[in-house]
């Protein structure tokens, strides 16, 4: 019993997550019941990543199913022109010039909230700042030295970063926002919101579904127990 | 119609000898009537075998074994293919659920003295189970095609090369390429769905009927065979059938319902089931920052990494394992039961636990200088246990063994005793229930002394 437990507890300790290096990490609100922040996401997705992100692990279809959308309005609202309601989310952009202008092909995403972390994935959208030396003239306080460029520069407007030197190696610890863009911060927070909520649901499309036949299969199996263990008892009632 | 079916019943028995092998297997099998929780893990050994062979041959219908196709097929198969990610979680949890229970049988051996004579050959077929199980294991991860999948299995792999002489061609003869490629893949699928499930499966069968041989141990330790009525029938034995098909069935039961929470509600479990880098897709290139084996290897690759010489390392690891085949001969103890066994045996099993509940925690943990000094001493520790058996079990004062099975009491008895604690710690005054850390602390002190009473 004693290891049991103990295993149990070793096992819900705590996860091993990718971290954000020292910065800490902010908390979207994920609620994947909420279709029009998914539907908006999706539009983001497709109007600031697609371009050379694929996330070919779901289709347009898919996404209009499970959002309980029209497969027409998916098409008009959200998919790139020409898209087919079957065809998954690829990128126009192909793998062999991505290479040369990035120097790495920018990767799929569909799976990015299951090994990142949606915690991950939403600070570091959030934490580009001005570095005039970079190519793309932007780093990031979450993953340095990026290769990605700051995708949401006129949203969001340009941030610096306010450093400190700890242990003789200068660190960044906290952003400023030296230009405001488009949106205020309020606004842009909830862009990138809705973004991360249609990445984590992207992740695995049937977590909802999962969840919510999750109470129905453990009633049955409670039920189960119910109906074995009675019948263990009358079995057992002449065992002494 | 009647007839008819009695006439090819009748065919069929003259032929075969059904109702003798459930005559000797199930329903005049007799099994000690004493069994308790720790009794239902054999069974549930073999639920679990069950549900991997048929979500395994599911998988497989729509899995690619292909470095090109794996990762993606995988993925297919949670969006694409019905009930697909059903199955897969199934599989995957199963996988872990498998070493829960296998890991708590054989802890179950352990305290009880499943494994002394006259059973050492039923631990043994044990213990090639084991053996099997973590092949099986091994070589499925690497089937998703992730970067933990790929970098484990690269890693795993090249401690062959740490072999003196012969190493390094013995790895590259167990990858087929010089790093893990397309070629291991397709290895490692057939011996995951074909070769080692077949040998787990004899295994299995030769562990059953060694066990049916020589009859089960319980929880004292003690032969039933011993004390018979005048039909030869053991006194404290009943039929396997159907006491323990009826209580095995609960046990699946509640064995179900916490395997049902993991795949509806959390199937990664936190990353212990389901790593977060095995979402992104074998990169050769890209060795990951921090490559931890799943959480059933950890205590093995804890050790590994324990033993500052590489070849030396994976002697320690495979040592770890190939102690365990020795423990009927280890142990020196002349009762079989904990509850009978003298207190040395016991604070040394103590410790093995926490050495191997520790060991499991730090391989799953960044190889700091302070983790690698405890990981030593709980290596120390793990193998001291098995090492020194022979000596502190002969020294040991062991308790009188009863001729006869005590009683157990059941669940049911035990809830007012539950309520009575609970009473104590949390006292009704007037209308609600208030917590009482006086309450709290008297039940402290007196599980900490029953604790210690039962240590000695």
């Amino acid at each position: 019993m004693k290891k049991l437990l103990s295993l149990l507890f070793l096992m819900l300790s705590f996860s091993v997550q990718a971290s954000g290096g020292g910065f800490d990490l902010e908390s979207p609100d994920i609620d994947l019941s909420d279709y029009p922040s998914l539907e908006r996401g999706a539009k983001y997705y497709v109007t600031y990543c697609l371009g050379c992100h694929s996330a070919k692990h779901i289709r347009y279809k898919r996404i209009a199913q499970d959002l309980h959308l029209d497969e027409a309005e998916i098409l008009k609202n959200v998919a790139p022109l020409g898209a087919g309601i079957y065809d998954q989310m690829h990128s126009a952009m192909n793998a062999h010039d991505a290479e040369k202008w990035f120097g790495t092909t920018p990767p799929d995403l569909s799976l990015i909230a299951r090994s990142r972390g949606a915690d991950w994935l939403y600070t570091y959208l959030k934490s580009f700042y001005a570095e005039p030396g970079k190519p793309t003239g932007v780093n990031n306080a979450v993953f340095k030295d990026v290769a990605m460029p700051n995708v949401f520069w006129q949203l969001q407007g340009t941030q610096i970063a306010v450093s400190k030197t700890v242990d003789g190696h200068e660190q960044v610890t906290g952003l400023k926002l030296e230009r405001p863009g488009q949106l205020s911060p309020k606004e842009f927070d909830k862009l990138v919101n809705d973004l991360v909520n249609f990445m984590v649901y992207v992740g695995e499309p049937v977590q909802l579904e999962r969840v919510t036949m999750g109470k129905y299969v453990i009633f049955f199996i409670i039920m189960f127990i119910a109906v074995a263990f009675l019948l263990k008892k009358e079995y057992w009632k002449d065992i002494h | 119609m009647k007839q008819s079916i009695n006439k090819v019943s009748e065919w069929f028995l003259e032929r075969f000898p059904l109702s003798d092998l459930w005559h000797d297997h199930m329903a005049h099998y007799y099994a000690p009537k004493n069994f308790n929780i720790w009794y239902f893990f054999g069974s549930l050994a073999l639920f679990v075998l069950v549900n991997q062979f048929v979500t395994g041959i599911f998988l497989t219908m729509n899995y690619k074994p292909d470095a090109e196709l794996a990762f993606d097929s995988v993925e297919y198969i949670m969006r694409d293919v019905d009930w697909g990610w059903l199955v897969r979680y199934m599989h995957s949890t199963g996988a872990s659920a498998f070493f829960i229970v296998v890991y708590l049988h054989m802890f179950r051996g352990l305290i009880y003295g499943s494994f002394k004579q006259p059973r050492e050959l039923i631990w043994i077929f044990g213990m090639l189970i084991f053996v099997c199980l973590m092949a099986e294991a091994f070589m499925g991860y690497l089937l998703p095609w992730g970067q933990m999948s790929y970098w484990g299995a690269q890693v795993i792999i090249s401690l062959f090369s740490a072999i003196p002489v012969v190493g390094d061609e013995l790895s590259l003869w167990v990858r087929g390429d010089y790093v893990v490629s397309d070629a291991t893949l397709n290895r490692f699928f057939a011996f995951h769905v074909i070769a080692v499930p077949l040998a787990l499966l004899i295994l299995v069968f030769l562990h059953i009927v060694a066990l049916h041989e020589v009859g089960s141990n319980n929880p004292d330790g003690i032969d039933i065979h011993e004390n018979v009525n005048w039909q030869g029938k053991p006194l404290d034995g009943i039929p396997f059938h159907p006491y323990y098909t009826v209580k095995d069935i609960v046990g699946v039961g509640v064995f179900m319902f916490f395997f049902a929470v993991v795949i509806f509600y959390m199937p990664e479990m936190g990353g212990y089931f389901l790593e977060h880098a095995n979402f992104i897709p074998a990169d050769p290139l890209k060795t990951p920052e921090h490559i931890a084996p799943v959480w059933y290897f950890t205590p093995f690759y804890a050790i590994l990494r324990a033993v500052p010489d590489k070849f030396a390392g994976v002697i320690a690891m495979g040592g770890a394992i190939a102690v365990l085949f020795a423990l009927p001969w280890l142990d020196r103890g002349k009762v079989r039961s904990i509850r009978y066994r003298g207190g040395l045996f016991k604070k040394a099993l103590l410790l093995f636990v926490i050495s191997f509940i520790g060991l499991g925690y730090l391989g799953t943990q960044p190889a700091t200088p302070m983790a690698t000094t405890v990981a030593r001493v709980l290596t120390a520790i793990y193998f001291g246990f098995f090492l020194l058996m022979p000596l502190y079990t002969r020294w040991e004062k062991t308790k009188p063994v009863p001729d006869r099975t005590t009683p157990e009491s059941s669940l049911e008895e035990r809830i007012p005793l539950l309520l009575a604690l609970y009473d104590e710690i949390a006292p009704v005054e007037q209308t609600s229930r208030k917590f009482n850390p006086a309450g709290l602390k008297a039940v402290l002190i007196r599980f900490a002394k029953h604790l210690k009473e039962s240590l000695d």
